[in-house]
C-alpha cells in the first residue's frame, strides 16, 4: 500500500494551489459579497484545464481520473468553496454524458464541457423535495415526427447550480417518462419553454449561481435524450456517487483552509501574555481536527481510487462524504471561534466557511441520506419506509 | 523556429534551504523547482513558437532526478527535454557547466537559444555568456522584447536609461527577463500528458567529454565559506489612513536620508 502521489499528481496539486492562491484568493471576496458569478476566475480555470480533469482525452479531458480531480477540488476549496462548487456542479452533467452519452452527444456537449467553454448544470431537485430522487414530478412526453421527433418537458426544478450564469450553458434535466421511469435530457440555454428564474440567495456557496428553472412545454429534439428512456434514475445516481467523492474533496479543502487560518491566527493572537494556541483547550482541538481532516482525505482518495479502477465505490463515497463534511462544519466552527470577533467579521475568510460547510452536508444526499444508504449497503437495515 | 531553452532545477526557495558541510546547497533536502528566471525564457519561447510555429527543447544539466522538474516546463507546452546528467558532474564549477552545456548544444539543432538571467541558487549569471562565447554565437542580454524575423533577431536590451536595440543574425543566444511576460501556468492536460513527452538523457561520454575535462574534479573555483544572511530587522507596518501613512513613510525615509 502506497499513499504517495505520483509526480504528476504532485505537480497538479502545486499548480492548482498556486492558481488558487494567486488568482482566486485576492479576487473572490467581491463576488461573494454581491452573490455574483466569478466569470473571470471560471474562465481562468477553464484555461488551466480543471473542468476536463476527470474525463477521457478523447472527450476533451485529460485522463486524470477522480483522484486527480479530488486533488484539484481540495486545493480550490481550501481557498474558496463557491469556486470549487462551480467546478463540481459542472462535473455532474459531464459525468452523465461521459458514462451514458452517445458519440454524437459527447462530441457536441461533453467536449466543450471538458474544455470549459460550456457550463453544465444538473437538474434533479424539485420544489417538492430533493432527498427522494425517484419522486421527480417533471414530465417528458415523446412527440414522434419524421425528423426523429422531439421530447416535451413540463415541470420545474429548484436549487440548480450553474444555471443563470453569464456563460453559455446546458442543463441535464431529469424527468418522468410515460413508462413511469425517469430519463435525462440535455436542455441548452435558449431552448424554447426553458426559463431560468432569479438566483437564490444563500448563506453558503454565495458566488455559485443557484436558480430555479421552469419547463413549460420545453421542446428538445429526440437526440437530446441521454441513453435510454427509464435509465434516468440510474444515470443521476451515477453522477451523485461520483459527486459524493467530489464533495468529500471539497469538504477536506474547506476544513484544511479553516484549520490553516485558525493555526496562523491563533499563533499570532496573544491573550494573557501567550498565544491562544498555547492553551491546551485550543491546541488539542486543532490537533484533533488535523487528524480528522487527514482521515477525511484518505476516505475521499480511497473512494476516488476505487472509482478510477472501475471497482464499486458507493459505500466508500458515502462514508467519505459523510465524514469529511462533518469535519468541514466542525473545522469552520472552530476556526471562527479561534478568531473571536474577527471570525464573524466578513473581512476574514473564515467567516464565510460555516455557510459553505453547511451546504456540503445537504447537497449530493444529506448526511441523513448517507447514513440511510450506508445502513442498507452495509446490511444493517432495509430502511424504515 | 527551433528554440532551445536552458533551464535549471533549483531548490524551492519557499522551503528550507540546507547547506552541506562543505557549504554547497543540499539538493536532496528540498524539493526542486524550475529556476524562476528560466520560466520567463520558457514563456518567451512558447510565445514565439505559438506565433511562428516551431518547437521548444529544454536543456538542463542536473542530477538524475531532474525529469520531475522538467515535466513542469514540458506541461507548460515545451516539446521535449534533454538532460545532461553524470555522477562526475557533481561539484561542477561555472566553467564546467558552460563547457558541458555548449557540448550538448553542439548536438542539437536550433535557431535561437534562450536563457534566464541567473539562477536562484548559484547566482553567477555568466553561464549563458560563456556558452555564446564557446559556440561563437551573438549574445543579446537582458531582453525585454525578442523579435526574430528573416534569419535575424532584434532584441530590446534593458539599459540603465531605457532600451538598447540590438540586432544579430540567427542562431543567437538571448537572455530573457521578467519584462517578456509572466510565465503561464502549466496546463493540467499538459501535466497529465507530460510523461508521454520525451526527455532524452545524455552522459558525459555521450557528449564526447570525460571527467578530466569537466566536473568537480577540475573545478576552477572553490567554495571557501557560506553563511546565512543576517536576520532582517523588525518590519514596520503603517496602518494609518492613506494620506497619513504616506506622510509617515516620507518622514521615515527622510529621517534616514534615503529621500
Ligand atoms: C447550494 C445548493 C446547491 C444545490 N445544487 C443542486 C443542483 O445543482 N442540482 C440539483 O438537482 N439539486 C441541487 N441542490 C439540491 C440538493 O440536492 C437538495 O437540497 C438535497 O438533495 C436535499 O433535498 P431537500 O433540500 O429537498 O431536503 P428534503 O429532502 O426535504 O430533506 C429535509 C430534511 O429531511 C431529512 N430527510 C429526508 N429524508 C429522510 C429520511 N428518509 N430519513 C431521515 N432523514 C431524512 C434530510 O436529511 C433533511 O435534513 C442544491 C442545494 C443547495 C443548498
Amino acid at each position: 500500500m502506497d499513499f504517495a502521489l505520483t509526480s504528476e499528481q504532485e505537480l497538479l496539486r502545486s499548480t492548482v494551489r498556486t492558481f488558487a492562491e494567486r488568482e482566486i484568493a485576492p479576487r473572490i471576496g467581491a463576488y461573494i459579497e454581491t452573490d455574483a458569478f466569478p466569470e473571470p476566475i471560471v474562465r481562468g480555470l477553464a484555461d488551466l484545464g480543471v473542468f476536463g480533469l476527470p474525463f477521457r482525452a478523447a472527450d476533451g479531458g485529460s485522463d486524470g481520473g477522480m483522484v486527480a480531480f479530488a486533488i484539484a477540488l481540495e486545493e480550490i476549496a481550501c481557498v474558496d468553496v463557491s469556486v470549487a462548487a462551480i467546478v463540481f456542479a459542472h462535473s455532474s452533467p459531464a459525468t452523465i454524458l461521459a458514462a451514458y452519452g452517445s458519440d454524437e452527444q459527447r462530441r457536441r456537449w461533453l467536449v466543450p464541457l471538458a474544455e470549459g467553454s460550456l457550463i453544465g448544470a444538473i437538474g434533479l431537485t424539485e420544489p417538492s423535495g430533493g432527498s427522494d430522487a425517484a419522486a421527480v414530478r417533471t414530465t417528458a412526453r415523446a412527440e414522434p415526427a419524421d425528423d426523429g421527433g422531439s421530447w416535451v418537458l413540463n415541470g420545474g426544478k429548484t436549487f440548480i447550480t450553474n444555471t443563470g450564469t453569464p456563460l453559455p450553458g446546458i442543463a441535464v434535466i431529469v424527468a418522468r417518462v410515460p413508462s413511469g421511469g425517469l430519463a435525462a435530457f440535455v436542455v441548452p440555454d435558449g431552448t424554447p419553454g426553458y426559463r431560468v428564474g432569479r438566483p437564490l440567495h444563500k448563506i453558503g456557496w454565495r458566488a455559485a449561481t443557484t436558480c430555479e428553472v421552469f419547463l413549460d412545454d420545453c421542446r428538445v429534439p429526440a437526440g437530446h435524450l441521454v441513453g435510454r428512456e427509464g435509465d434516468g434514475l440510474r444515470q443521476a445516481l451515477t453522477a451523485i456517487t461520483f459527486g459524493r467523492v467530489c464533495v468529500g474533496a471539497i469538504a477536506t479543502g474547506l476544513a484544511r483552509g479553516a484549520w490553516e487560518q485558525a493555526v496562523a491566527y491563533g499563533r499570532a493572537r496573544r491573550t494573557f501574555g501567550r498565544p491562544v494556541t498555547d492553551r491546551q483547550s485550543i491546541a488539542f482541538g486543532l490537533a484533533e481536527l488535523a487528524t480528522r481532516i487527514d482521515a477525511g482525505r484518505l476516505l475521499t482518495w480511497r473512494a476516488a481510487a476505487l472509482a478510477d479502477r472501475g471497482a464499486p465505490f458507493r459505500a466508500e463515497a458515502s462514508m467519505a462524504k459523510l465524514f469529511a463534511t462533518r469535519t468541514a462544519v466542525d473545522a469552520a466552527e472552530t476556526a471562527i471561534q479561534v478568531h473571536g470577533a474577527y471570525g464573524v467579521s466578513r473581512e476574514y475568510p473564515v467567516a464565510k466557511m460555516l455557510g459553505d460547510a453547511k451546504v456540503l452536508q445537504i447537497i449530493e444526499g444529506t448526511s441523513e441520506i448517507q447514513l440511510l444508504l450506508l445502513a442498507r449497503l452495509l446490511g444493517i437495515s432495509d430502511g424504515d419506509e | 523556429m527551433r528554440i532551445v531553452v536552458l533551464m535549471k532545477p533549483v531548490p524551492d526557495t519557499t522551503g528550507q534551504e540546507r547547506l552541506l558541510p562543505d557549504g554547497r546547497v543540499d539538493r536532496a533536502a528540498s524539493a526542486a523547482v524550475v529556476n524562476a528566471n528560466d520560466e520567463y525564457a520558457i514563456e518567451a519561447a512558447l510565445k514565439l513558437t505559438e506565433a511562428a510555429g516551431g518547437e521548444v527543447t529544454l536543456l538542463a544539466m542536473a542530477p538524475a532526478n531532474a525529469p520531475e522538474t522538467m515535466r513542469k516546463a514540458l506541461a507548460m507546452g515545451a516539446t521535449r527535454g534533454v538532460l545532461v546528467t553524470d555522477p562526475a558532474l557533481e561539484g561542477s564549477c561555472t566553467l564546467s557547466t558552460t563547457r558541458v552545456l555548449a557540448a550538448a548544444l553542439r548536438g542539437l539543432e536550433y535557431d535561437l537559444i534562450l536563457a534566464g538571467a541567473d539562477t536562484s541558487d548559484g547566482g553567477g549569471g555568466i553561464v549563458a555568456a560563456g556558452i555564446a562565447t564557446l559556440l561563437g554565437l551573438p549574445y543579446l542580454s537582458y531582453a525585454a522584447k525578442v523579435e526574430p524575423a528573416d534569419g535575424r533577431v532584434r532584441v530590446h536590451r534593458i539599459s540603465p536609461t531605457g532600451y538598447d536595440i540590438l540586432d544579430a543574425p540567427l542562431p543567437a543566444l538571448v537572455v530573457a527577463t521578467q519584462a517578456l511576460g509572466e510565465p503561464r501556468y502549466p496546463s493540467l492536460k499538459g501535466i497529465m500528458a507530460a510523461r508521454s513527452r520525451e526527455i532524452a538523457t545524455r552522459s558525459l561520454s555521450d557528449l564526447g567529454l570525460d571527467g578530466s575535462q569537466v566536473g568537480g574534479a577540475v573545478a576552477t573555483t572553490r567554495l571557501t565559506g557560506s553563511r546565512a544572511p543576517a536576520a532582517r530587522e523588525a518590519t514596520v507596518v503603517v496602518r494609518e489612513a492613506p494620506a497619513e501613512a504616506a506622510r509617515w513613510v516620507v518622514d521615515f525615509l527622510a529621517a534616514r536620508r534615503i529621500i
